[in-house]
């Protein structure tokens, strides 16, 4: 039944990409990367990770595709035709997907219980945290007591992305006239 | 999108009730899934969908810039405020054992502080990203 699940997200997936770059309509193109969202979202859902997936379709779904809606405002919404053969890209984009297929047959199988990744810390906080925190939700125990400084630096980063928009394009300031200016016009 | 009676009428319903989830998701983060991060982003939902009905202008006399500057900064200095002041209790940056004068209650206590100052920072980023483009087309 799993698989079947799987299969068919996957599947979704991967039509959905084609879609978005066979469209030259953006709007239609920024649509499909928000059901391209939700559906990673969905698959995130599938293998526990709520937490994620929740993050996923809030920003995935929900934020970014107002931004590329506000930006297709600005920028219209009809793609242009490539002024050069998309040859060379298509080459690095293969070989580099081909080399992180190649890359995950390393990989240990999902959910295995002797991976690097379950016998280093995991263990620990999973044990502890019950005593040491007392909090159900280990997620949120992780991220904000275990790793409270990756999380401060996260946060700095968003911060700096919010100064650097600020300092980019600008709040415009609200004039005490409804008419606007000719300087606002430009 | 002003002129539209049933769109005015049916965000004005929704705008508390989706204020209300991202509260819901900040702080029953401890519980179930979510936290700041989720909880801000819903929270900015809530401010985007008045700027999208009722236009960037109305949303700016809302959320004036000048305080979303101010809250946008807010949020950080609370995060790294909790890690000082931890600091200054005796134990480590970011160990909120010191807290309170049980160490349950006081990684209790930071883990919410911590919370919430993401949840301000990234729900007043996410309005300020949104109203920075969305505020460049020219208004009626």
């Amino acid at each position: 039944m799993i698989e079947l699940v799987n299969f068919v997200l996957l599947g979704l997936l991967a039509v959905t990409a084609l879609a978005a770059i066979r469209l030259h309509d953006l709007f239609a193109v920024t649509m499909m990367f928000g059901i391209y969202s939700l559906l990673a979202a969905v698959v995130f859902v599938v293998l526990d990770a709520v937490d994620v997936a929740f993050t996923e379709a809030a920003v995935g779904v929900g934020i970014s595709t107002i931004l590329m809606l506000a930006t297709i405002g600005l920028v219209g919404r009809q793609e242009r035709r490539p002024s050069h053969r998309p040859l060379l890209p298509l080459a690095v984009v293969i070989v580099t997907g081909a080399a992180l297929v190649y890359g995950t047959l390393d990989m240990p199988g999902f959910g295995d219980p002797d991976a690097p990744v379950q016998r280093h810390v995991a263990p620990r906080y999973l044990e502890q945290s019950p005593e040491e925190i007392g909090i159900p939700n280990v997620v949120t125990v992780v991220l904000a007591s275990y790793r409270g400084y990756d999380t401060l630096g996260e946060l700095t980063v968003i911060f700096t992305a919010g100064v650097g928009i600020l300092a980019l394009l600008g709040l415009r300031r609200r004039r005490p006239s409804t008419q606007p200016t000719e300087q606002e016009k430009t | 999108m002003r002129d539209n009676p049933v769109l005015r009428v049916v965000t004005k319903i929704a705008i508390p009730l989706i204020l209300l989830f991202a509260l819901y998701v900040q702080f029953h983060g401890d519980y179930g899934p979510g936290g700041g991060f989720q909880a801000g982003v819903i929270f900015a939902a809530a401010f985007i969908l008045y700027a999208l009905v009722f236009g960037t202008r109305a949303a700016r006399t809302v959320v004036p810039p000048a305080v979303l500057r101010t809250v946008t900064a807010l949020g950080l200095i609370l995060f790294a405020g909790v890690g000082t002041v931890s600091q200054l209790l005796g134990s480590q940056f970011l160990d909120y054992d010191a807290l309170a004068d049980n160490p349950l209650h006081g990684q209790h206590i930071g883990i919410f502080l911590v919370e919430l100052g993401v949840g301000i920072t990234v729900a007043a980023v996410m309005i300020t990203l949104f109203l920075a483009f969305a505020g460049r087309q020219d208004e009626p």
